[in-house]
């Protein structure tokens, strides 16, 4: 477990810069601050360049022999392949506006990660190998030579980004590090510097069908597992099944939620939902991944990945695919799935079978956001909800970087969320919506040797938590991102002790109201409900 | 560093003009070939930037969406910006190529020990005088308009009427000159003194604004302090656009000349810098594209059909006796 300093410390921020020109200051590894590289065998099994053991620490990282010539070749074709890349590389004016929106810079004041500079650490080298004035004037245009150092200073950089997208709002020309970062990692992944916590759950993904590595039998105990905690919450057995033919909806989520707390609570309420409604739907082994990692590796990873989701609803026979709760899945699902696997015209434009609601918005992709389908329901007075069984949590709610800025998914989650509590307090407008701040997590980076960075990079959401638990008593952070579950809850125990993290259909989960239960008298998460004892005397 | 070296390059520059078209006496170079050549310049390179930027793929949707999608009917959409549509994102890119929208949006952060607190102060003053700075360069370039035709059109009068209207001055002072300047020296002063902006500021950002502010100077000396002969440059500058291009015979203060060769330097420096943003705005695929990608298929020109997922026969092959055993369903019987 690295250690890390307290909150009294590491606020102490400084964000001056230093005298040094930043290309003179080399990039300095140190605990905490970047993940630990792919193992070799998960490279091979992914057919990744230039397996091998080594540390970013080390002097030597055992690039191939022609590795200058492999990123600029790569870097080449990269911009041929992408306008977004060119622009991004041509027209920054370095105004600035994007230099303290990044989380990372905020909450740590390393100027390399003000976004400006971030995309810098490439444009320097596409002005000296693709711009003549870079390769006249050399440093004087803003130039500078691929060196190892370079190399090293990307991969510390570039996995200091978690591509949530915020500068990219404040850009006057819509430059976007996420876009950037992506190349940046292709380019990286090249000569074989990629890390762990990325690539063994892509490799995971491809072989069993979720990050976890979960096999089918073990996936299904697990549901089983959990439906049994339904029962002993609600008394009502949930049946939900799993990789059946002909069924109308397949219904895909990230499989963090079936394994770990509090990610689990989610998976209840949907399985909760889904029982309530009586619909004809089914989970998939095969898919049972909404998460897509390939999104942090490289376009062809990501699209290999993705394709399951359609492979696995044509081989069903299914009409159409409901998703669940995650950030960049949705960003995947919104902004890629259609172009790289597509067109899904062997399925249908989702329509609720309960209220009949064609959802045009998913007319391309055939799949739904289950925030959408639920706020649908709730519109037409489909659910009996009983929100004061939520009434121990006093909510926020937090924005993905990915729903908020990768597709817009603002409302519906909040509509939900508000018909199904009692008492719902938003942060500070410059801390949510298309505004909001990432996790930290994000984009790959939420694994335990980062945990420092990564609560550098989650104070601005942390300090914006804190701001409505000590104005409104705030004790619960909602959130529709299985990364989200997984890393808000040290981040709020860091910045913002005492507020717990929950999914919105877990609070969806508790105020249920399903026909033949038994009087509830505690949540999903089997904490007592204060009051409900002696509700009838109220 | 880089600004000094941007600042003695503009010093040469002038100090070329001033030698080459007085001492030297190379009125026509600096009158004539030189502007020519600078128009052929900009013109072959902005279109060939433009053109190689727009021959390039857009091979993903990847609008940034900065409010609330379209989705369900009752849910109110903020079409411009998040737009689903043509129209949407037409309106999104006006607002942000005419009102700088997205620096609108610009805040600055604040943390407080004590708290400790975050916050986030609103901060317009980039996006105001950025605003000001392209605006009245475009004012005074399109005053100009008035050197290169004749007839005078009414807009271009009307303009400089407006342009003169607190009647300061003889000549009549133009409020945009002293906006602009005023501009110019705002964004250079923020490069300076702003830690952050000035740590990340190379030649190239320096290197603009003393030209740019050496061309408004320059302007400003010959027509408020040398006077130039007003005639004689219209003579010039007619010359030049009807392509039979002379030097008037009435003498013309040398300030026009080191003017004019900056304006030029200008030009040619345009297609290869920073300044492509102008043309890049329009191009830029996360502000020109609607949030449409999940109601319609947005196509990939090189989207390769050969990468196939890791197929479900494979996966029952792997797995087959777990699942049956699991009493999940498969579609090949052990």
């Amino acid at each position: 477990m690295a250690k890390y300093p307290p909150p009294e410390e590491l606020i102490k921020i400084n964000y001056s810069t230093p005298p040094t020109s930043w290309m003179d200051v080399p990039p300095e590894f140190k605990p905490g601050n970047f993940s630990y590289p792919g193992k070799p065998d998960i490279l091979k099994y992914l057919g990744l360049p230039n397996p091998r053991v080594w540390s970013p620490t080390d002097d030597d990282w055992k690039l191939p022999e022609n590795w200058k010539e492999i990123i600029t070749e790569g870097f080449r074709e990269r911009l041929e392949k992408y306008r977004s890349f060119k622009i991004f590389m041509d027209v920054c004016v370095r105004c600035g506006a994007c230099a303290d929106k990044c989380h990372f810079f905020i909450g740590g004041g390393d100027p390399k990660n003000m976004p400006v500079l971030r995309a810098e650490l490439l444009r320097s080298i596409y002005r000296g190998d693709f711009t003549m004035a870079g390769k006249i004037l050399g440093r004087l245009a803003g130039a500078r030579k691929l060196e190892i150092d370079v190399v090293k200073e990307w991969f510390l950089y570039f996995y200091q980004c978690t591509e949530c997208r915020r500068c990219s709002l404040f850009c006057p020309y819509g430059i976007d590090t996420a876009e950037i970062t992506m190349m940046a990692r292709e380019l990286l992944t090249l000569v074989g510097c990629n890390i762990n916590w990325i690539l063994e759950p892509a490799a995971n993904c491809n072989r069993t069908g979720n990050h976890l590595g979960i096999q089918p039998h073990a996936y299904k105990d697990m549901m089983e597992f959990l439906a049994e905690d339904i029962e002993t919450v609600t008394g009502v057995k949930v049946n939900p099944s799993v990789n059946r033919k002909g069924a109308e909806i397949l219904f895909i989520t990230p499989s963090g939620d079936i394994f770990a707390d509090p990610g689990i609570y989610t998976y209840m309420g949907y399985m909760i939902l889904f029982e309530y409604l009586g619909i004809d739907y089914t989970w998939s082994t095969y898919a049972s991944e909404g998460g897509n990692f390939g999104l942090f590796t490289s376009d062809t990873m990501m699209k290999k990945l993705n394709a399951k989701m359609y492979h696995e609803a044509k081989r069903l026979g299914v009409k159409w695919i409901l998703g669940g709760e995650c950030g960049h899945m949705w960003r995947v699902i919104n902004q890629y799935m259609l172009t790289m696997n597509g067109p899904a015209d062997f399925l249908e434009t989702p329509v609720s079978p309960i209220t009949g609601t064609k959802f045009d918005a998913a007319a391309g992709t055939k799949m739904l956001h289950i925030t959408e389908f639920t706020a649908d329901l709730i519109k037409n007075n489909k659910l009996k909800l009983d929100p004061y069984r939520n009434a121990n949590f006093k909510v926020t709610y937090h924005d993905s970087c990915n729903t908020a800025r990768g597709m817009g998914l603002l409302e519906e989650p909040r509509y939900v969320i508000k018909n199904v509590v009692p008492e719902f307090y938003e942060m500070p407008d410059n801390a949510i919506r298309e505004q909001t701040f990432c996790c930290g997590g994000g984009a790959g980076l939420n694994n335990e040797e980062f945990t420092e960075t990564r609560l550098r990079g989650g104070l601005p959401r942390g300090n914006a938590v804190k701001y409505v638990r000590d104005t409104h008593g705030v004790n619960t952070l909602a959130c529709i991102c299985a990364i989200d579950r997984a890393t808000l809850p040290p981040l709020c125990n860091y910045w913002a002790p005492g507020v717990g993290v929950c999914g919105v259909h877990e609070l969806v989960g508790n105020a249920l109201i399903l026909d033949g239960e038994k009087k509830r008298t505690m949540d999903l998460r089997q904490n007592p409900l204060p009051g409900f004892e002696d509700e009838e005397e109220e | 560093m880089a600004a000094f070296y941007s600042f003695f390059v503009v010093l040469a520059l002038v100090v070329l003009a001033w030698a080459g078209a007085g001492e030297a006496g190379w009125k026509g170079l600096f009158g004539i070939y030189i502007p020519y050549l600078a128009l052929l310049v900009f013109l072959f390179g902005f279109l060939s930037k433009i053109l190689n930027w727009a021959k390039t793929p857009v091979p993903f949707c990847i609008p940034t969406t900065g409010g609330q999608q379209k989705s369900l009917p009752w849910i109110k959409n903020n079409p411009w910006d998040n737009p689903y549509n043509t129209s949407g994102t037409v309106i999104r890119m006006a607002l942000e190529v005419l009102t700088f929208r997205s620096l609108f949006r610009n805040t600055s952060v604040q943390l407080q020990q004590d708290g400790p607190k975050v916050g986030y102060n609103s901060a317009k003053w980039l996006w105001l005088f950025a605003l000001m700075f392209h605006y009245s360069f475009l004012l005074i370039l399109l005053r100009h308009l008035r050197l290169f035709t004749n007839p005078v059109p009414m807009p271009i009068l009307k303009l400089e009427f407006f342009d003169s209207i607190l009647q300061i001055g003889v000549p009549v002072l133009y409020q945009s000159d002293m906006i602009f300047v005023v501009a110019i020296l705002f964004l250079f002063l923020r490069r300076v003194f702003d830690g952050k902006v000035n740590y990340i500021s190379i030649m190239s950002d320096y290197f603009p604004l003393f030209l740019i502010l050496a061309i408004a100077l320059s302007g400003m000396w010959m027509r408020y302090i040398a006077k130039v002969d007003v005639i004689a440059v219209k003579e010039l500058t007619m010359g030049l656009v009807t392509l039979h291009p002379v030097i008037p015979k009435d003498p013309i203060d040398i300030s026009f000349y080191v003017h004019i060769f900056l304006v030029s330097v200008l030009f040619m420096y345009f297609p290869f810098s920073k300044l492509m943003h102008m043309g890049g705005v329009f191009l830029s695929p996360t502000r020109n594209m609607p949030n449409f990608s999940r109601r319609q298929m947005w196509v990939n020109p090189w989207n390769d059909p050969a990468i196939k997922p890791h197929s479900y026969a494979a996966y029952e092959d792997d797995f087959r006796e777990k699942m049956i055993e699991a009493g999940l369903p498969v579609d090949k019987k052990a």
